[in-house]
């Protein structure tokens, strides 16, 4: 019996802490985002390419129905190519004898849904309804870095994890388990301006994307903090300097 | 005694309007020539502070109230549509949305204020009260705020918040039914929700109102904490206080834009942009920080009773605490013991803040439950009994003594 209980003590000093370890995430790698800092922007070049793994890998089971095709704008696509790539999509439509057809796209649509609805979805997805796009980036602690971790955080699972059938094992997903299959590959997508598609490029320049499209905003508010905040502080001096002659008078 | 009103107005058309509504000498009586104690420190910025903060969050809420559809379906697209779709709505969303937070810091500061130099005190109880219930409105009214979006902290949060009432004996259960509008948060929710947070904001202007009202009788208490001896002691409100109050007021909204336009989700809970889903606790239910010290009150009971009536009192206990506090002197520059006791407080509430923000587990528990009793002893016992064994020192003489005294020193 003694043997017993110091065997089962040995035992769990051996496998508790790995258990432990085993839920634990490392920390998130820090990249350094064209949109960071007080003046960053989005590196148009990289969220262009970013939209193409978008629309060729990550739509196949994401949708993103908050967004339109004319925000595209928002990273340099001219309205031409918005409109090619708006009527390139089908979208589904009643038509004038009421039966159900689709059209082709336009800029003023949204993005189109990969399911017409959630059970779709779930059913194609092993029970899990893939996360909407249009606020990922927002929706999770780390955003774009943890983004980017998970999209380059696929490896083998350590010894003595089991992955069940239809989970992957991921360094950064919270519990490690994770539905989605790893999305991208090297050269998982072609880009025409001539980049390497790496892995790692490819999940920059994704996540370069999903911000965007999560604060299609943040250019435009940038530019206007920075005109603000030089108008307060010019103003908060010039009133301090009027309070200052006010009381000049004033024995406080 | 009917007539016109006599009044000093040169001007035709103002003498028009101020005979029949005395508006103008009204305004010019308690905010231009209103004399107010001249040796105010920067803390009595905070006040003018959060009433420009109120006019802040009416204006930026009824604008977001034209586009925001209060219904279980519509509420997180419409929110979308607001940040995405609406001219400047991503501007008016961040200014409301942190709006909150700022609100919440400047009325702790206040607040802080009023409990460091003692404005609670003979004749200023009713002002305080009447401060204490704003402080309650405003609680009622950012928890429906938050509400509103209808993400996954909205949903979970209000769950939880609703759920307390279900504490009370025998009638608990029907309380949070019929707050609900049916058996669990849902849509009746949502929508009563955002009814009650578009009027709050307005009752809570009611009180501010009378809040200044009363401020306006008693006088402003001030850094010494004794009474004005004479004209020597005050400044006409214009130009004195009107200037260095905006002085306050620029740099407020310095600090509120820095985080509006560089900082905007800092406050925000990633959970919140996922769409409220029922079937789906997240791993976490935490509130918003200016709720964590109440939460962490809440928790530190372990029972549910228990921890909602100690929440609720720890709010409730403010209303009296001009009469549990027995020292007839205000200022804590002249109270030697009460000083450590108010920052310990202080410290208290701070540590209460941090242990709502962690899992109640470990070292976590323990702090939370030392921090709750001392914020219970300080106002149930320290204070009656402070007000006996403490020693003041001496006041001074009147509010322009003191200053000429340093001023003398400084020349010396």
């Amino acid at each position: 019996m003694r043997n017993f209980l110091v065997a089962a003590l040995a035992a769990s000093a051996l496998i508790l802490p790995g258990v432990a370890r085993a839920q634990e995430t490392p920390p998130l790698p820090q990249l350094n985002w064209s949109f960071n800092g007080p003046f960053g922007t989005f590196d148009r070049a990289s969220a262009q390419r970013g939209f193409l793994v978008y629309k060729d890998v990550c739509s196949a089971c994401h949708s993103m129905k908050y967004v339109h095709y004319r925000d595209l704008a928002g990273i340099g696509f001219s309205a031409a190519q918005i409109k090619a790539i708006a009527a390139s999509v089908d979208v589904p439509m009643i038509k004038s004898d009421g039966t159900a057809g689709t059209r082709p796209g336009l800029p003023s649509d949204a993005f189109a849904s990969p399911f017409p609805n959630e059970e779709a979805a779930k059913a194609a997805n092993d029970g899990v309804v893939p996360p909407d796009q249009s606020v990922l980036v927002d929706a999770r602690a780390g955003g774009p870095d943890y983004i980017y971790a998970i999209l380059t955080g696929y490896t083998k699972a350590p010894a003595g994890v089991r992955v069940p059938s239809g989970l992957y094992y991921n360094e950064y997903f919270p519990g490690h388990l994770i539905h989605m299959p790893p999305p991208l590959q090297p050269d998982q997508v072609t880009y025409t301006d001539g980049t390497k598609a790496t892995l790692q490029q490819e999940a920059r320049d994704v996540t370069t994307f999903l911000y965007f499209v999560s604060n299609p905003e943040m250019e435009a508010r940038k530019r206007m903090g920075v005109h603000i905040v030089i108008f307060l502080a010019l103003l908060s001096g010039l009133t301090y300097a009027v309070k200052r002659k006010v009381w000049a008078d004033v024995e406080h | 005694m009917a007539g016109l009103f006599k009044t000093e107005i040169k001007n035709p058309v103002l003498r028009w309007v101020d005979t029949r509504l005395p508006i103008i000498t009204l305004m010019n009586r308690e905010y231009a020539v209103f004399p107010t104690p001249k040796n105010f420190n920067y803390f009595w910025n905070f006040g003018a502070i959060a009433t420009v903060q109120l006019m802040v969050m009416i204006a930026t809420g009824v604008l977001l109230a034209m586009h925001y559809v209060p219904n279980t379906h519509m509420a997180y697209a419409s929110i979308q549509t607001i940040m995405r779709d609406v001219n400047y709505g991503w501007l008016l969303r961040y200014i409301h949305a942190n709006g909150a937070t700022m609100f919440f810091i400047v009325v702790y500061v206040h607040l802080f204020r009023g409990l460091y130099y003692g404005s609670y005190k003979y004749p200023r109880e009713l002002l305080w009260m009447l401060g204490v219930i704003i402080l309650l409105l405003m609680m009622a009214t950012a928890f429906m705020g938050y509400v509103l979006p209808w993400g996954q902290m909205s949903f979970w949060g209000a769950t939880v918040i609703t759920n307390l009432f279900s504490a009370i004996p025998y009638v608990g259960n029907h309380i949070t039914t019929w707050l609900w509008g049916g058996f669990s948060v849902g849509n009746p929710t949502l929508n009563r929700f955002f009814a009650l947070h578009y009027l709050l904001p307005f009752v809570l202007l009611a009180v501010v109102f009378f809040h200044v009202v009363a401020l306006h009788i008693t006088g402003s208490n001030n850094p010494l904490g004794i009474d004005v001896k004479g004209p020597q002691d005050t400044v006409p409100f214009h130009p004195y206080y009107t200037v260095k109050d905006s002085v306050g007021i620029c740099v407020f909204f310095l600090i509120y834009a820095l985080v509006v336009f560089f900082a905007p989700r800092f406050f925000m809970a990633p959970d919140n942009f996922i769409r409220a889903n029922p079937l789906q606790t997240p791993p976490e239910i935490v509130p918003e920080w200016y709720f964590l010290p109440f939460y962490a009150i809440l928790r530190s009971v372990p029972n549910k009773l228990g921890g909602v009536t100690l929440m609720f009192s720890s709010i409730l206990v403010l209303f009296v605490l001009p009469w549990l506090d027995t020292s007839k002197v205000r200022s804590a520059k002249f109270r030697p013991m009460y000083r450590p006791f108010i920052f310990l407080l202080l410290i208290a509430v701070v540590v209460l803040g941090e242990v709502g923000a962690h899992k109640p587990e470990g070292i976590w528990v323990l702090l939370g439950r030392i921090a709750t009793t001392y914020y219970f002893l300080h106002f149930l016992v320290v204070l009656p009994l402070l007000g006996k064994l403490e020693t003041p020192l001496p006041l001074p003489e009147s509010i322009s003594k003191p200053v000429l005294a340093a001023k003398t020193m400084e020349r010396a």
